[in-house]
């Protein structure tokens, strides 16, 4: 190591990113990350909108009380719902695979989505609903071609924020996954970080290398999906 | 619409099924919306029971007995929670080192976050692309964070040491130090949170304050530190509550960046509760202790929510009232 260290390279060491995936399963780990965010994105999009239209324009005994439970739950710390889920999914035989990771945002996609789906909705004149439903449109149609049309920059403000929230989750795949194979990027690059330095080499270049590749996705979406991002943000805190 | 409805002839009186009238729905058409109303809340019913009301319970029950998994639950009545207070080395230490965390990260970051949201408030040129490059430290995963951090920390080639010994200072050994790593684990927090969704926050919030409200307050001779102090301050200060009840439950939970930065070491010394709670349940698979534990942490959250409840009357305005 020479001292004072450089630390701009003369040449950039694009290697690096090709040795990083010669180490490490890391093609592996990125597919396992696609496919639990895409599904849980999706899903949580989906059935989040699902669950906000029936909060927004409907009205039954018992919708109030609901929503208010919702609201409560978004106060509540991980810690209590975390170790009776994994008892759960340790029952049905899901440790050490990717169903814990997505299973649960089929459900709904949880208080927080729902919620800022709400509100939007309800921000959208009752008179397109009224209109349709008397030229015989049924409930399914006027939310799937009238309300999710207009909802585009809500439901784009909650496809990011899951996005980049399932993304970068550390916590319930440190849980649940315990094979390597299984990983996905955020809990791969904390094992990369701890596989021994076996071949003598320093592999801080490469774990920066890994680092880069792990976050370039969240930058790129922040980037093209900015506007939605910002103010789905601003809109959660001030109608807190 | 209740035209149209009123005068169809009802020759028939028509019929609401019996859950209809049981739930005190009188029309069809209303039983009809409340029907569909169910439908489509029913993802969420399913999910609310199964992922958190019924884990709520389970957690509540496992609180008082000891369970390892492999055999059934052993009911213990209040001996988890007596352990935990009185011999468990590691409760009061984690739980007074997560506190102290929250006190330097919340208020320093909430006022970072202020002041930048302020700076991006002047309308300069350039506004919009200042935002995102203040936002983006918070994109990034805490693994990623607390990787290039380990390295910025490194004792003997990190750049922050280097700087320092530039200057003739001898740099502590910052995460592998037993004094220095939680002040550097704040500095990392620091450097995410700052910029991140509570200036956004912000920055809404001085947003929303009447521009009219400044040109009076010039006119009266009002400087800029007392338009700050007498006409931002007071209509931010909702903004400001939401921030910090979100930045105290944000901060006593914190995890990952420990767990990956540190593994709560060097003896200890960033040993949060949130590790503890992770290591007693998903290491020793002390599953009834673990609940006992996550539940003090829900009832410390609760009491500081309320009391914080309690003390904005006195300080947040409220414009509408």
């Amino acid at each position: 190591m020479t001292f004072p260290p450089t630390w701009f390279p003369a040449t950039p060491q694009w290697h690096n990113y090709s040795r990083v995936i010669e180490k490490v399963p890391f093609i592996q780990w990125a597919w396992n990350s696609v496919f639990v965010v895409t599904i849980a994105t999706l899903g949580s999009v989906i059935s989040a909108s699902i669950v906000a239209y029936s909060f927004a324009r409907f009205e039954y005994p018992g919708r109030d009380g609901i929503f208010i439970i919702t609201l409560a739950t978004m106060m509540l710390p991980a810690q209590v719902t975390l170790i009776p889920q994994f008892i759960l999914f340790n029952k049905l035989g899901w440790i050490n695979t990717l169903f814990p990771l997505w299973v649960p945002y089929l459900f709904g996609g949880g208080a927080f989505n729902i919620f800022l789906l709400r509100q939007f909705i309800r921000t959208l004149p009752r008179e397109l609903d009224e209109a349709a439903l008397i030229d015989g449109a049924s409930y399914w149609r006027i939310f799937w071609s009238i309300l999710t049309p207009l909802s585009k920059p809500a439901l784009a403000t909650v496809a990011v924020i899951s996005f980049i929230a399932h993304w970068n989750d550390f916590v319930n795949p440190l849980i649940y996954l315990n094979s390597p194979e299984n990983f996905t990027l955020a809990l791969g690059l904390n094992y990369f970080k701890s596989v021994p330095e076996s071949s003598g080499l320093p592999l801080e270049h490469l774990l920066m290398a890994a680092s880069v590749m792990v976050i370039a996705p969240v930058l790129v979406l922040f980037f093209a999906a900015q506007r939605y991002f910002v103010e789905g943000i601003v809109l959660s805190g001030m109608k807190g | 619409m209740a035209l149209a409805v009123e005068s169809t002839p009802t020759i028939n009186k028509p019929k609401v099924a019996l859950w209809g009238r049981l739930l005190g729905i009188r029309t069809p058409r209303k039983a009809n919306e409340a029907m569909w109303g169910y439908i489509f809340l029913l993802p969420w019913a399913l999910g609310l029971l199964i992922f958190i009301l019924g884990p709520i319970l389970a957690s509540a029950y496992l609180s008082f007995t000891e369970y390892e998994i492999i055999s059934a639950p052993r009911f213990l009545g209040l001996e988890n929670y007596v352990n935990a207070f009185t011999n468990d080395d590691l409760f009061w230490p984690s739980l007074w080192r997560t506190f102290v965390y929250a006190l330097a990260v919340v208020p320093l970051g909430l006022l970072g976050s202020l002041l930048l949201a302020i700076l991006l408030n002047q309308g300069v040129k350039g506004t919009n692309i200042f935002r995102t490059l203040f936002f983006l430290p918070s994109l990034t995963p805490a693994v990623a964070l607390a990787l290039l951090w380990s390295w910025l920390f490194h004792p003997s080639v990190g750049p922050i040491n280097v700087v320092l010994r530039w200057m003739g200072i001898a740099g502590p050994g910052w995460l592998t130090s037993k004094e220095w790593a939680l002040p550097a684990l704040i500095i990392i927090s620091l450097w995410a949170a700052i910029g991140g969704n509570s200036m956004l926050i912000f920055l809404a919030g001085l947003q929303g304050v009447p521009r009219e409200l400044y040109e009076a307050a010039a006119i009266d001779g009002a400087g800029s530190w007392a338009r700050f102090r007498a006409v931002t301050l007071p209509l931010i200060t909702p903004t400001l509550f939401f921030n910090l009840v979100l930045g105290i439950i944000g901060a006593l939970k914190v995890f990952t960046l420990a767990f990956v930065a540190t593994l709560g070491g060097p003896s200890y010394a960033t040993w949060f509760y949130a590790l503890h709670i992770y290591r007693q349940a998903f290491e020793y698979f002390r599953m009834g202790y673990g609940s006992a534990l996550a539940w003090i942490f829900v009832v410390i959250l609760l009491i500081f929510t309320f009391i914080q409840l309690r003390l904005s009357n006195r300080w947040v305005y409220y414009a509408g009232d």
